[in-house]
């Protein structure tokens, strides 16, 4: 089973949501779920701690009397499966983080590896997900937080699905789903979907150590190939669609068309403003900003000193896309374009793009704003334009 | 026998839900049922003499148009299709038989049936459209009269029935945006429309279709569009808005006049899309609130029969301003008759071969006659009092809630939210609905995308009795409780309808798809083994 | 409405003020006046609406409605010979049996299981005309003919990414300023001449209008003026050399005996199915169907719902659904192709029952019983002094042209005159069509026997001698 990613400029549409298809387990072989609890996950928020990524957070949590919540919504999760037991092939990890929870609901379970139970750390995940990427696993799923969407990104890239249940305090990732019943609802329409959806969503996480010193800092980590649920009557879609490709390729359209010569355009991570480079046959940096000049790319992955001397003696825009779960513009994974760069650039000068289901997805809450420079935020909020297409637009709040 | 078996259909003095079961015949696809050289109905001969003056009338016709093989449509007997369709149609749950409260924005009102039977007549349905103005004076005069009645109601100077239907009058609205703006000179320069996300998808598309950009406003916390985004959205690009009051959540903008004036003001015009007119017929019009244009859709409003999706009636109103840009024709009265009239020179054109759904037409003037300002007035009242009781039992059901305006009330519809229920169950609104319909009801969720979560949208109208109301209710409570209790009975419904679940994969899936038996059955034979 | 007065009606069962009371009692409203609370003071309709007095009673309805339709003559009671885009032919009973029944008269937007039969109707009526046309893939009806061949050249050109599109001047002229509206945007319009002889596509100017500009060659078969193409096969041969699509329009009532276009080489077909089960209602009957092959690029590019048969869950059993509804305005509003409404199901419906009813034998023999009729007029009324029939030598199959340039009299004169023989005329082309003088567009179906054609011809003979 392989995949392809972007690159589109030369195929069509349509070819290219084919690509992205994977043909699914045949009526014969079993498919092989990957299924990994992380039990330090969500532990630390009820007792008034945030985040368990330290081992030693995690067992003052413990002594302190936290329960280990993670098993409980896993449980909820993998649960929507039951009826699809004989034709799963659990692949997990021993006792707490899933073969118990695998096992009791009567799954057919393949245990890997070896833990010490009631001490687990970011290793073991790490080392099952390895081992499933390595076995071929049709999806892993995992109860956990941006953290451990952080280890499993760290060790399986874009190259298996995965998809989150939320079990941490805080969940800033897009690659989770709403909730634990969700989750096993995506989990159950992938595998047995003749046609799954996936879609690149952002893993973020913050930095534990200077948070709790009081610094808050997070970043834009990585994209994990996450599934996503289709819902039908009369043939009828949920806002999260499959037009998604249609989308992209019709915002990168316009954005591209729009773009005038010896203009610097700012082009900010995110995986719509991939898609403008993707258009003009340019690599794009995952997590970094790229300057485009003349449809051409002029530096790549900048940071913000580069940034600032370009603008000395050029004009230029930039190019923004919400970022994770929580729709965040600037602040979260694009510091490089920091206040200064802004302000050089002139607030003015910020277009603003989004695939429309990004929007919905949030639900009527703003789109936020946090530079560092509370004044900045002010003048960046208020009613904005986002380009949702080719002559499509929304005007929606932006907020600090 | 003494026992009373009817008292069986009550519990506590209140009716129990029906055990409803649609009617399932598992009829086979037309083609089915041919066997060859069964006839169903003989056109008229030719006479022998006429034949005998004419020859072979296909001798001059090259070969290379003639048609080879007669069109492989099936052969079957007169009462076998009948039979066959007659059954198609008791699978389908009209709304003249389910309390049909369920299609929000719909308005499915009651479609007299007087009003069938002066439609059908033949001094109606033999009219030929291009007849001498001199026979055909009845429904011109019908004509004409219909669009005195929708001036009154919406204050506007002239109206055009020449669209279709609702889609198709915003199309014309649009169209005549456009005329407008180019006869100032400033079509070039003006090419923003601005709607809301709630409106029908038609204001954004139909906008889209004819060239314009599209800027779509997102409501604020409290459901309104928000003015700061409309005064953010304004600019000397902007051509028009085009705006639904109440939109399909049930709530009246109370500032409209406001949006409408900022509008003016940056030199675009506004187009007033009343599918949602029911609950304020007689209590406020598209005139007082400064509106330049205006659609009505016959068959939401104005009672005519929806047809499975047409044959509908949309009716397009304009100031006088804006009237010389109309559609041709209009009916216009010379003094003595009535005529159809081309002196527009401005006009758009045609949108459609003739002068719209005549037949439609004469439905709707029916039920104006019928029920006159009095009746209008009444039932704008009634539909709204029923959508308040409705929303007032509905907030008492587990999991129900109405976003935005909250403790305020509506107007003629209300989109509801399962959030909560979803939450705790994992029910979803359109199982609630498939669920429902085991029960013999409607229910619609919302349009795309789904702003409210698990929406729900119920416009009950004037025309369903209180006890009718009452039975919607009682269903969708006990759906709801069988959602926190049976999920699974939910989630697999329905169970009491025509057919079960559809299996929708092969509907994306180019090399599954069939959209004719024809490509059904090629399909199905390369796919098959051997 | 003042204060206290009730006004009870059959339409409104819950006007009894009894019911009312209740209610409002139920949600703690003192009035239904605290509804529209939110409704501004100046925006409120303070006096009632300026309607004439209802006649609330059915009878007097009925009554008031007959007395203005009684004003109406029928093409039932003189005899009609106008076409045009609308025509009368015998809407047999069954049809008129089905689309009378409530379950489908006023259905509209239910799921694919409580409106099963609406979904398998529709798909049916698709199959049915897919047989026709000789085409897989038929839409869910739009409005009419005029939007099905605006649609489909805008639809050739997403296709083709390109932005003209040459029609045949030999079209309706309505149809035309419909087309360049609707087309304005996105595909210049260049019109092609038709050869003044036959009535055809000019084969010579269509090779010169065309380019690699092109995204289609647009013509009808029959053309407006009634002559039958038979030069498709090189039309289309020559759209495809030069990478552009074929349309073809084409009445549907000619297909038993005329070849589906898509047999000599359109790649989208399109028209109206008024023809098939609708009476003509004044214009009310129309609704337009567009077909192609079965080609994902093809199916992307309609914006109506497009019906397609899929598995319940239980094996054996029918189901319905859309196909790539994703396309649609329904599911993802101005991203969609164009847009999709309310247009014309019923209609839909119905012609799948005329189809059922007719048959391969029904089709082929209306259309031979209709060329039939249209030639022996055609050679009776050319004996008329005067009278010419210009485009004679060329096939025709329901409707052509007569000139009257002879006669010394206008097609309007000569019109009016009729009238007095109960005789309603055919269409008059001398201002939509002043090349042709002063003429008229006549039109024979299968309703027309000898003795009504032999009337007419007697009564032009009358007329033109005065």
């Amino acid at each position: 089973m392989g995949y392809y990613l972007a690159g589109f400029p030369e195929k069509s549409v349509r070819e290219f949501t084919r690509l992205i298809r994977f043909s699914n387990v045949t009526a014969v072989n079993k498919v092989k779920l990957g299924f990994i609890v992380n039990p330090v996950a969500g532990i630390g928020g009820r007792v008034g701690l945030k985040g368990s990524d330290g081992s030693d957070i995690h067992l003052k949590a413990l002594a302190l009397g936290a329960v280990p919540r993670a098993g409980v919504r896993a449980a909820q999760a993998l649960r929507k499966l039951e009826l699809l037991k004989d034709s799963i092939l659990v692949l997990t990890y021993p006792g707490e983080m899933g073969e118990n929870i695998a096992a009791s609901i009567g799954f057919d379970v393949k245990v890997l590896g070896a833990i010490k139970q009631g001490n687990t750390r970011a290793t073991d995940t790490i080392n099952a997900a390895r081992i499933m990427l390595e076995l071929d696993c049709d999806l892993i799923l995992f109860a956990g937080g941006d953290g451990t969407a952080r280890d499993i990104y760290n060790t399986v890239g874009q190259m298996v699905p995965v998809l989150g249940i939320p079990a941490g305090v805080k969940i800033h990732s897009a690659a989770f789903a709403r909730n634990p019943s969700s989750a096993g609802e995506i989990a159950h329409q992938f595998l047995t979907s003749s046609q799954p959806s996936i879609r690149d969503a952002e893993v973020m996480d913050i930095d534990e150590a200077l948070y709790r010193e009081g610094t808050l800092s997070s970043r834009l980590y990585g994209y994990l190939r996450v599934p996503f649920i289709k819902r039908y009557l009369q043939g009828v879609k949920t806002a999260i669609s499959p037009g998604e490709i249609t989308a992209l390729v019709d915002i990168a359209s316009e954005v591209v068309i729009s773009m005038k010569p010896d203009l610097l355009y700012l082009l900010a991570p995110g995986t719509t403003t991939r898609a403008v480079t993707t258009m003009l046959a340019l690599e794009k940096t995952l997590l970094g900003v790229d300057v485009i000049k003349n449809r051409e790319l002029l530096l790549s992955d900048a940071n913000e000193s580069q940034l600032l001397e370009l603008l000395e003696t050029q004009d230029g825009k930039i190019i923004v896309t919400p970022i994770g779960g929580q729709g965040f513009l600037f602040g979260r994974g694009n510091q490089q374009i920091s206040p200064h760069v802004i302000r050089k650039i002139g607030t003015d000068n910020i277009r603003i793009i989004s695939i429309p289901e990004k929007i919905f997805a949030l639900q009527g809450q703003p789109l936020l704003v946090d530079t560092g420079d509370t004044s900045l935020d002010e003048e960046l909020s208020g009613f904005k334009r986002v380009i949702t297409g080719s002559g499509e637009s929304i005007v929606y709040r932006v907020s600090t | 026998m003494n026992q009373d078996i009817t008292s069986k259909r009550y519990k506590y003095g209140k009716p129990k839900l029906r055990r409803f079961h649609q009617a399932k015949w598992d009829e086979p696809i037309i083609f089915e049922l041919h066997t060859p050289g069964q006839r169903g109905v003989l056109p008229p001969p030719i006479e022998d003499e006429m034949l005998a003056k004419t020859g072979d009338v296909f001798a001059a016709l090259p070969d290379e148009i003639r048609r080879d093989e007669p069109p492989a449509l099936p052969e079957i007997s007169q009462g076998q299709v009948q039979r066959h369709y007659l059954r198609l149609s008791q699978e389908n749950l009209g709304a003249d038989f389910n309390v049909d409260v369920g299609q929000g924005t719909c308005t499915m009102k009651y479609s007299p049936k007087i009003n069938e039977h002066l439609a059908r007549s033949p001094k109606m349905s033999a009219l030929h459209p291009l007849q001498d103005v001199s026979a055909v004076q009845g429904i011109l005069e019908v004509m004409y009269r219909l669009e005195g009645f929708l001036k009154s109601i919406s204050g506007m100077d002239r109206f055009s029935m020449q669209p279709c239907a609702g889609s198709s009058a915003i199309y014309t609205n649009v169209s005549i945006i456009r005329a407008y703006h180019r006869a100032r000179g400033q079509a070039e320069q003006r090419d923003e429309i601005i709607t809301t996300i709630f409106s029908h998808p038609s204001n954004a598309a139909c906008a889209k279709t004819a060239g314009y950009k599209v800027i779509t406003l997102y409501p604020d916390k409290d459901g309104y569009p928000d003015i700061g985004a409309l005064k953010s959205a304004l600019s000397d690009r902007t051509a028009a808005l085009m705006i639904t009051n109440p939109e399909d959540t049930g709530i009246y903008n109370p500032r409209i006049r406001e949006f409408v004036d900022l509008v003016h003001q940056a030199g675009g015009i506004c187009s007033y899309d009343q599918a949602n007119a029911n609950g304020i017929l007689g209590i406020t019009r598209a005139r007082e609130a400064g509106f330049d244009l205006c659609h009505f859709n016959l068959h939401k409003t104005f009672s005519t029969p929806h047809g499975c999706g047409g044959p509908g009636g949309g009716a397009s109103g304009a100031t006088e301003e804006l009237a010389r840009f109309l559609p041709v024709p209009v009916v216009s009265n010379d003094g003595g008759q009535y005529f159809l009239d081309y002196d527009l020179p401005d006009s758009i054109g045609k949108m459609t071969p003739f002068y719209g759904n005549a037949a439609v037409m004469l439905r709707a003037y029916a039920w104006i006659m019928s029920l006159g300002a009095d009746g209008l007035r009444e039932a704008a009242e009634i539909a709204v009092l029923n959508n308040n009781y409705l929303l007032d039992r509905m907030l008492k059901i587990r999991g129900v809630s109405a976003p935005y305006a909250e403790g305020k009330r509506r107007i003629e519809q209300v989109r509801y939210s399962w959030e909560k229920l979803t939450e705790e169950t994992g029910v979803l609104s359109e199982q609630i609905g498939l669920r429902a319909a085991d029960f013999g009801v409607h229910y619609w969720t919302s349009h795309h995308p789904f702003v409210v979560p698990e929406p729900c949208t119920l416009e009950p109208t004037e025309s369903y009795s209180l006890r009718e109301l009452d039975e919607y209710l009682s269903i969708l409570s006990h759906v709801a409780s069988e959602a926190y209790q049976d999920p699974e009975v939910v989630k697999t419904a329905p169970h009491n309808s025509t057919i079960h679940l559809v299996d929708h994969e092969p509907l994306d899936d180019p090399d599954q798809w069939a959209t004719t038996w024809r490509a059904f059955r090629r399909k199905v034979s390369e796919n098959s083994p051997g | 409405m003042k204060k206290g007065e009730t006004f009870i009606h059959p339409y409104i069962p819950n006007s009894v003020p009894e019911t009312k009371r209740r209610m409002l009692e139920e949600v703690g409203a003192q009035s239904i006046e605290d509804f529209y609370a939110d409704i501004p003071d100046n925006l409120r309709l303070h006096r009632k609406l300026d309607l004439p007095e209802p006649h609330t009673s059915e009878f007097e309805l009925k009554k008031h409605v007959d007395s203005t339709l009684a004003k109406n003559i029928t093409a039932a009671e003189y005899t009609s010979f106008l076409g045009a885009g609308c025509y009368q032919h015998h809407v047999p009973a069954v049809c008129d049996e089905i689309n009378q029944r409530s379950e489908f008269l006023t259905a509209y937007a239910g799921e694919p299981y409580d409106d099963h039969g609406r979904f398998q109707a529709l798909f049916e009526y698709t199959s049915l005309m897919g047989e026709l046309l000789n085409m897989d893939v038929v839409n869910v009806p739009t409005y009419d003919g005029y939007q099905a061949a605006a649609t489909a050249i805008r639809m050739a050109a997403r296709i083709t990414g390109r932005s003209e599109a040459l029609v045949c001047r030999n079209i309706n002229p309505g149809k035309l300023s419909k087309i360049r509206d609707y087309c304005q945007h996105e595909v210049d319009i260049i019109m092609v001449a038709y050869d003044n002889k036959t009535g055809l596509v000019d084969l010579q100017d269509l090779k010169e209008h065309i380019s690699g500009e092109t995204a289609a060659v647009y013509f009808e078969n029959p053309a407006y003026l009634g002559q039958i193409e038979t030069s498709g096969e090189r039309i289309s041969s020559l759209a495809h050399q030069n990478g552009a699509i074929c349309i073809t329009s084409l009445n549907p009532i000619s297909l038993g005996v005329l070849k589906p276009p898509a047999d000599y080489g359109a790649d989208i077909a399109c028209g109206d199915i008024q023809p098939l089960g609708m009476h003509m209602q004044y214009g009310g009957g129309q609704a337009g169907f567009i077909a192609t092959r079965d080609e994902e690029k093809y199916v992307m590019e309609y914006p109506s719902r497009l019906f397609g048969i899929a598995p319940t869950i239980v094996e054996g059993e029918y189901g319905f659904g859309d196909v790539a509804y994703e396309r649609t305005s329904f599911a993802i509003r101005e991203k969609g192709k164009e847009w999709v409404g309310t247009a014309a199901a019923l209609w839909g419906i119905t012609a799948g029952v005329y189809l059922s009813l007719m048959g391969p034998a029904g089709m082929q023999e209306i259309g031979t019983g209709i060329m039939t009729r249209a030639r022996y007029a055609m050679h009776e009324l050319n004996h008329i002094d005067g009278v010419q029939i210009p485009f004679i030598d060329t096939p025709h199959f329901m409707e052509f042209v007569i000139n009257f340039d002879g006669t010394g009299k206008t097609t309007a004169d000569i019109n009016k005159a009729l009238l007095d023989y109960e005789i309603f005329a055919g269409v008059d082309l001398s201002l939509e069509y002043p090349d042709l003088g002063q003429s008229a567009l006549y039109c024979f179906t299968e309703v027309h026997n000898r003795a009504s054609i032999d009337r007419l011809v007697h009564a032009l003979k009358e007329i033109v001698k005065k």
